[in-house]
Order: C-alpha cells, then sequence, then structure tokens
C-alpha cells in the first residue's frame, strides 16, 4: 500500500512545484513591461559591464541591459510556444478523435498523413519551411505547431480507442444520442488525463526548438529581444561577460524544466500509464 | 392473442473471424414475437449469442440478414435520423452498472440526456421529470447531483433503469441486468422491474443464464444454443416439460445444495464443445461434432405456442436427415 501511495504524494508535490515555477513565469511574462528597469533596445554607455546595481545581470555587447532583455525576451520566446502548442492541441485534439472514433479508412488516411509529417526531423521541417516562407512569427508558429500536431494526435487517439467500446458509450447511442455528442461528451473527457501530460511536455520541448530556431538566426526577426537570439548573440563574448550567456541559458532551463516538473506532477497525479 | 410490439424474423448475425476459418455465425435464423406487457426470457450459456441477439434487435450491432420489426415497423433498414427517433420507444439496460453510466457526469445529467436528446418534456421541466423517474425507481430526487460512484452496484443499476424509462419506451432489452449484483439486491432489482412493468405495460426481452430469475420474470422463454433458439414456449411449458435435450441439460445444470450429488452430477456432463456455428457448415449441436455434420435440425412444433428446434425429435426416432 505504501509503495502505490508514494509515488501519488510525489506527484502531487510535483505539481505544486510546477504550478508554482509556471506561476512565476507567468507572472514574469505578464507584467514584463513594469517589471524590466529599463527598455529591452536602451543602450548605456557600458558594454559587456559585469553585475552592478544598475545592471544586475550587467549589460551586453551594445551596452543594453541583459535582465530587462532576458524578462522581455521570455514574452517572445513564451507566446510563440504556447500558441503553437494550442495550435497543435486544437489540430491533435480534432484528428485524434476523429482518427479514433471514427475509425476505419478514416483513420488509416489520417494516422498515414500524420506518419509523414512524423517521419520529418523537428529542424529539417522548421528551417525548411522558414526558409522557403520566411521568418515571420506566424510561419513559426504554424511549422511548430504542424511539427507537433502527430504527437498530439496520436495520445489523443490511442485510448478513444478502447474508450468508445465502453458500456455507457453504448448506453448513449441506445438513448438515441447522436454520433458527435458521444464523441465530444461520452468519449473525450475520458481521454483528457493523458493529453494534459503530453502538452505540458510538448511545452517543455517546444521551448526548446523554439529557442534553438532562433539561435539558428530562423526565430522571429530582430529588435524584438528573445531567449534563443540572445545566446547566439552573446557567445562570442562568454568569455568576457559570462551572465550574458548563463542568463538566457538558465532562462530557457528554468521554462522547460517548469512543464516537464509539471507532466510528470500530473502523469503521478492523474494515474496515466508512463510511457 | 394481440399483434405483437416486436416481430424478430430469421434474424442473423455474422462476425468475420481470423484468417483462413469461415466468419461466426454468432445469431442464426432467430426468430420470435413479443406482446404487448410481456416478457421474453432468453436463456443460454456465454457465447450462445443472446447477448448479440438484443444488440442487433436494438441496431446497436448491424445484422446480416432477417428482419427485426417494432410497433410495426422494420429496423433493420431505417437511416439514421429515423432510427434515433425509434429508440424513443426502445431502450437498453445493460449488465454491468458499473461501467454503464458516464463516470463524470452527475446522475441529473444522466438522466436529462435522453429527456434532451427526444425534446419530450421542455427543457424547464426537465429537472421536474427527472426527480419523477428518482421516485419511480425507488431512488431519492435528492441525491441526483451526485456522480455514479457515490453509489452502489444495485443503486446503479436503478439509475440505468430509471435513463431507460425516461422516454417512456414501450420496449426494453434487459441485458442480464442483474448479474453482476449481489443475491439480495438482485431480488430488489427483479421486483423493481416487474412492479415497471406491471405499472407502464413495458414489454421486456429479458436475457439471462440464470434460469431461476428468467423463471421469475418471463412469460415465454426462448433457449439459445450456437447462436440458434433450440427451444420456444410458455416459461411453464419450457420448465415443466422441456423438449429439447440441451433445455433438460441447462435445467439440471443449475447447481444442487448437496456436494456428493453436485459431483455426480458434474461428472456426468459432457466435455464442452466448440458450438459456434460458421458460415457454410452445418449448425453445432449439443451431443458433439460428430451428429452436427449429419444434417440440420427442423422446427417442430408440439404444443400450442412451445417449439423445439432438434434432430432428435420426437425422442426415439432416427435422427432427422431430410
Amino acid at each position: 500500500m505504501s509503495e502505490a501511495a508514494a509515488p501519488r504524494g510525489t506527484g502531487r508535490l510535483l505539481v505544486i512545484v510546477g504550478a508554482v515555477m509556471l506561476a512565476a513565469l507567468l507572472a514574469l511574462v505578464i507584467l514584463g513591461p513594469w517589471i524590466a528597469p529599463y527598455s529591452p533596445s536602451k543602450t548605456s554607455a557600458g558594454s559587456l559591464a559585469g553585475p552592478t546595481a544598475q545592471h544586475w545581470l550587467g549589460t551586453d555587447s551594445i551596452g543594453r541591459d541583459v535582465l530587462s532583455r532576458l524578462i522581455i525576451g521570455g514574452r517572445g520566446t513564451l507566446l510563440i510556444t504556447v500558441a503553437a502548442v494550442a495550435i497543435a492541441l486544437a489540430a491533435g485534439l480534432l484528428l485524434g478523435l476523429t482518427s479514433g472514433y471514427v475509425g476505419g479508412r478514416t483513420d488509416q488516411v489520417i494516422m498515414r498523413l500524420l506518419d509523414v509529417v512524423f517521419a520529418f526531423p523537428v529542424f529539417l521541417l522548421a528551417i525548411a519551411v522558414v526558409a522557403a516562407l520566411g521568418p515571420t512569427l506566424r510561419n513559426l508558429i504554424l511549422t511548430i505547431a504542424i511539427v507537433y500536431t502527430p504527437t498530439l494526435a496520436r495520445v489523443v487517439r490511442g485510448p478513444v480507442l478502447s474508450v468508445k467500446r465502453w458500456d455507457h458509450v453504448e448506453a448513449a447511442r441506445s438513448v438515441g444520442v447522436g454520433e458527435f455528442t458521444i464523441a465530444v461528451r461520452h468519449v473525450l473527457p475520458l481521454v483528457i488525463s493523458p493529453v494534459l501530460v503530453q502538452t505540458s511536455l510538448t511545452l517543455a520541448n517546444t521551448i526548446f526548438t523554439v529557442t534553438a530556431l532562433s539561435f539558428l538566426g530562423l526565430g522571429p526577426p530582430p529588435p524584438d529581444p528573445n531567449w534563443g537570439s540572445m545566446l547566439a548573440d552573446a557567445r562570442q563574448f562568454m568569455e568576457l561577460a559570462p551572465l550574458t550567456v548563463i542568463g538566457p541559458a538558465v532562462a530557457i532551463v528554468f521554462a522547460s524544466l517548469t512543464f516537464v516538473v509539471l507532466a510528470n506532477g500530473l502523469r503521478e497525479v492523474l494515474d496515466v500509464a508512463g510511457r | 392473442m394481440s399483434a405483437p410490439l416486436l416481430r424478430v424474423r430469421d434474424l442473423c448475425v455474422s462476425f468475420p473471424a481470423r484468417r483462413g476459418r469461415a466468419p461466426v455465425r454468432a445469431v442464426d435464423q432467430v426468430s420470435f414475437d413479443i406482446a404487448p406487457g410481456q416478457t421474453l426470457g432468453l436463456v443460454g450459456e456465454s457465447g450462445s449469442g443472446k447477448t448479440t441477439t438484443g444488440r442487433a434487435i436494438l441496431q446497436l450491432q448491424a445484422a446480416s440478414s432477417g428482419s427485426v420489426q417494432l410497433l410495426g415497423r422494420e429496423l433493420t433498414a431505417m437511416s439514421g435520423r429515423d432510427l434515433r427517433a425509434m429508440r424513443r420507444h426502445m431502450q437498453f439496460v445493460l449488465q454491468n452498472p458499473y461501467s454503464s453510466l458516464h463516470p463524470r457526469m452527475t446522475v441529473a445529467n444522466t438522466l436529462a440526456e435522453p429527456l434532451a436528446v427526444h425534446r419530450s418534456v421542455p427543457r424547464h421541466a426537465i429537472p421536474e421529470r427527472v426527480a419523477e423517474l428518482m421516485t419511480l425507481v425507488g431512488m431519492d430526487p435528492a441525491v441526483v447531483n451526485r456522480y455514479p460512484h457515490e453509489f452502489s452496484g444495485g443503486q446503479r443499476q436503478r439509475i440505468v433503469i430509471a435513463r431507460a424509462l425516461a422516454v417512456n419506451p414501450d420496449f426494453v432489452v434487459c441485458d442480464e441486468p442483474v448479474s453482476a449484483l449481489d443475491v439480495r439486491t438482485q431480488a430488489q432489482i427483479v421486483d423493481l422491474l416487474q412492479h415497471l412493468q406491471a405499472r407502464l405495460g413495458l414489454s421486456y426481452l429479458f436475457i439471462a443464464h440464470d434460469l431461476a430469475v428468467v423463471r421469475a420474470v418471463a412469460h415465454r422463454v426462448a433457449v439459445m444454443y450456437g447462436g440458434r433458439i433450440v427451444e420456444l414456449g410458455n416459461a411453464a411449458q419450457v420448465y415443466e416439460n422441456p423438449a429439447h435435450p440441451y433445455t433438460r441439460n441447462l435445467l439440471d445444470a443449475v447447481p444442487v445444495v448437496d456436494p456428493a450429488r453436485q459431483r455426480a452430477l458434474l461428472a456426468e456432463a459432457a466435455a464442452d464443445p466448440d458450438f459456434r456455428g460458421r458460415e457454410g457448415e452445418p449448425g453445432p449441436c449439443v451431443f458433439g461434432t460428430d451428429h452436427a455434420a449429419t444434417a440440420t435440425a427442423h422446427w417442430h412444433d408440439i404444443a400450442p405456442g412451445h417449439g423445439v428446434s432438434c434432430r432428435f425429435w420426437p425422442p426415439g426416432a432416427a435422427p432427422d436427415s431430410r
């Protein structure tokens, strides 16, 4: 009994820790312009200065405040991440539910199409799309959304395949409830736990993807700061001003860790079978 | 006799089998009528096609061939829209009350759903009707905002019955409605079903493997074996004067309290044959496959309203080889 109870306890703890981290992240992002001590594009006299009372994390190569750029840059990175995952989640729910519930040929066609997308390495696809259509915010979001749709669709489809055979679904059908209502009201709510966990994991992955693409110069165009391009800009001055690199790196890891912790906690609490 | 409420003729359901084998005939040439206000008990062992028959009548399972008429209307060829409208007249009580209720829907929402689908009562009158249904099945209307996991098996089955009765159906398929419950609760649910039948004039197709329960509720009894009905008659006829050897076996299989006699009875019982019927093969036989190859059984009327399908009928005659 105690063995079974233990992970549930840690799960709850992880969810609480994850929620606190998420709250901190959200507060920083939403209140960013009011918290940030300087404008992210305002330059000062000393470039690549170490930490001082005026600039807690020092300044970058053209004298901009690193802390302010970190706070404002988080908005860009997280906005892209959340928007992309929201689209991927909506598409994943729609495709996964349709595929699993309707089954048969529809299922085959949808899953094979998603397999094609799934077969592309994330970066290759993203680089190809952005190179072809231009590095705009919209293209970046859509590309990342497309890349992560198959994962989420699969996570929806799997449990739908089993839940649609449950007795209460047949009971609803025998009562005369329409198929669409059955899918949305009697099947979807019972498959949502694994989807929540996977969404959280996808958010963690997407933060890395977004910053990596920005690092490679495929992110949103300047002058808006974001963590990936800050890292890229600061890399050559790493030995002179280590904080300009450590700052964004820690921010990226913290944001990603938030969602990993949350996902692991939710997995335990919602009793989703481990992958 | 009045016109039947439900008329089933030559109903067949086949399922595709594994590669290389002929499809399984889960339901084979099943025919029967159910009169208004009457109960037909459908008995047979697991896998004999009882549940599939019930699901095929409710059009939850496509029939391969045959006819199902409810209130004079053919169901098998009906469009989805018409069929959903007909569901107002026919309802389903499933075996397992633990799985047949939506775990995240309150009782009130579960009972309101059929009312909303069929627009049986105006929207504002739904809470009132829900309370009425709870009272009808002997539950306290005050608990409607609870979730299924807060109730016992017997209470859940009452809720399932209330859901089935929400739209004032004429006909209810009860698929093993009490077999998942403990014995004391079984008696209460059986009483409730009989009370509701008397009060509302319902017709039941009562599917069960428990012969004692069927005897208590059924006016007529059909015995299924290998997807076929092997004997059909009034409850008294079938129980007092079983004509088919399988029916006799079933009645003999009711456990005896004396362990020594029970062991002796079990020792006599024949080894379990594979009684699944298959396409293009003669029907299965309770006596084993060697007899099955010889011929198909024919229907013999042995008394008014009592018939049997057996190639060993009449007793003492050579096996039917027409």
